[in-house]
């Protein structure tokens, strides 16, 4: 069985952004990327589920810009055994990657899809559910567990108070939330294995996709700014402040 | 111009979360629609009939609707709205329920959904936070159908008319079982504290807490004192000290209650993200560098193992 994982290159998740002055988005000029931190453990799951001998070949794509090559370096030297670069200079919206990855879907009949949940920049989440209800097949987000057998996955979710148990057809799509694995760190000897991986370049036209944004960002500002308060010097005079001043308690 | 609610449910009761995606619905339109779409779901159908503004309650009830299952409930919706044909708006609380559906009828749809807005500019404009909230983007959808999931602690809640009439309740026809996806079991904490994200008052713990027994030895008497739910942050939940679905930041709860009480919490930009909007913080904290300070309304540079304890014997 093959497993199909995206990779989504985003600022590091250390980097504080900074809005353009003129208002029309953030300044991403010269900052550190890195891949998306859930997308990092969704690749993890899959190399443990080939590890396993669950799945015969883990292959990583990312859509975008020419350096999402990077990304999928990192994610062959995680050990993906191969990678697709989606390539496009169109800035991509959830909707037109979940359409290029159901394009794959059907060109390589993966049994399982792995996601992270979402994107660290953009906050979406949503291009895993949208990859299912493109390709008509079941959908588990938020893993916190994966088992999977020939025909079916058993997913535990994360959910509002507390843990729900899925068992979904394959093929099926999963997202990854934080606590489903640590990812390993890579070692030298595979970044150097992965140079040799195969990584081959497609666009969403050869893939017969149409990109084309539908949502027009007007601006992109600034969040109020919350300004520190004062600091109290012990437990009686934050009682005191909490009561008549802010009358919260 | 008729918005869609769908609402969130245990076939009993109605979610508070659903009242604050109705207050966004009424600023897309003037006429708001609720889906209560559920097993046994008779009294959630009432309740939401009585919702200030809400004109009609649509209400789907069979055995493969008792779990909402982003497959069935997505056809369900796609056929009320293909049937119905007057939608130009579908809105879900931004709960793990609703981020888990509502793409999936975007999808279906072929729209382009708005994720987590805090404010309606216009019918098809809004706001909506983006990196963790450290910018805010102005968004304007195109699509004759806008799906959007809502942040709760941007719109405050519509109120209930208890006791009165309601509006009129259709029942429709349910959507069939998918064959695709299972419900297995859960597990679901069974808790007198009020819900992270509808509580007043929230006590939350960073590591600095050390185990998972002081962590509720020292903080579970402030929550108790105060009325409060309990909260984490990151850092604490990946060390073990808390359970997942109290993780407070980017990734975890969005909260902003009356008074947010961090306890050894250092304040990194994503647990930032999850709480900023409180309207009171507290942060007490050893390192008088710690950038939760930069927030907080109150601060009190103090060791929370007794700082926490001396303020429950004050309460």
């Amino acid at each position: 069985m093959k497993i199909l994982v995206a990779v989504k290159r985003v600022v590091d998740y250390n980097v504080k952004i900074r809005v353009k002055s003129d208002q029309s988005g953030v300044d991403i000029a010269n900052l550190k990327m890195s891949m998306n931190p859930f997308d990092e453990i969704a690749l993890e799951e899959a190399v443990r589920l080939k590890e396993k001998g669950l799945a015969t070949e883990v292959i990583a794509v990312s859509c975008g810009p020419t350096q999402c090559q990077e990304t999928l370096r990192t994610a062959l030297a995680i050990g993906a055994d191969r990678g697709i670069l989606v390539e496009t200079s169109t800035e991509l919206e959830p909707l037109g990657v979940a359409k290029i990855l159901k394009a794959l879907m059907d060109k390589e009949q993966p049994g399982l899809v792995i996601l992270g949940k979402q994107a660290i920049d953009d906050d979406c989440n949503q291009t895993g559910q949208m990859l299912a209800a493109l390709a008509s097949c079941a959908q588990a987000t938020f893993a916190s567990k994966v088992e999977l057998t020939s025909d079916h996955v058993k997913v535990i979710r994360e959910v509002d108070g507390g843990l729900e148990t899925l068992s979904l057809k394959l093929p099926a799509v999963v997202t990854t939330d934080l606590r489903l694995n640590e990812p390993r760190f890579v070692t030298l000897p595979n970044i150097m294995k992965a140079k040799k991986k195969t990584l081959d370049t497609l666009t969403p036209e050869s893939l017969g996709v149409d990109v084309t944004p539908r949502i027009k960002m007007l601006k992109v500002c600034d969040p109020p700014t919350r300004s520190a308060g004062t600091k109290v010097a012990d437990i009686s005079a934050l009682m005191d402040k909490l009561k008549n001043e802010a009358k919260v308690i | 111009m008729t918005a869609l609610v769908i609402a969130e449910h245990d076939n009993q009761h109605l979610k508070p979360a659903t009242l604050n995606a109705v207050t966004a619905a009424q600023a897309c339109s003037s006429i708001v629609h609720v889906l209560v779409a559920g097993s046994g779901s008779k009294t959630v159908a009432e309740q939401a009939a009585q919702i200030e503004g809400v004109s009609t309650v649509l209400h789907a009830d069979a055995p493969q609707l008792a779990h909402p299952l982003a497959e069935v409930i997505a056809a369900q919706v796609i056929e009320l709205i293909k049937s119905a044909g007057s939608y130009t708006h579908v809105l879900f609380a931004s709960t793990a329920s609703g981020k888990n559906i509502a793409p999936r009828v975007a999808a279906l749809l072929d729209t382009a959904q708005i994720s987590d807005i805090i404010k309606v500019v216009s019918s098809d404009t809004f706001d909506r936070p983006i990196y963790a909230g450290n910018a805010i983007a102005t968004v304007q959808s195109s699509d004759p159908v806008k799906v959007i999931t809502v942040r709760t602690t941007g719109f405050d809640a519509a109120s209930i008319n208890k006791g009165a009439q309601g509006c009129e309740i259709k029942s429709l026809n349910a959507s069939a079982d998918s064959g695709q996806s299972t419900f297995l079991g859960q597990e679901v904490a069974v808790s007198d504290r009020p819900e992270l994200t509808a509580a007043k008052v929230i006590v939350s713990g960073g590591r600095a807490l050390g185990s998972s027994e002081k962590f509720n030895e020292v903080l579970t008497p402030l929550a108790d004192k105060l009325g409060a739910a309990l909260g984490a942050s990151r850092a604490a939940v990946d060390a073990g000290y808390a359970p997942n679905d109290w993780q407070v930041g980017q990734t975890g709860k969005i909260v902003a209650p009356e008074l947010y009480v961090a306890c050894g919490i250092s304040g990194a930009i994503q647990h930032l993200a999850g709480m900023k909007d409180s309207k009171v913080i507290v942060a007490i904290n050893k390192d008088a560098e710690a950038p939760i300070f930069s927030v907080a309304d109150y601060g009190l540079e103090a060791d929370l193992f007794e700082a926490v304890p001396e303020w429950v014997k004050l309460l």
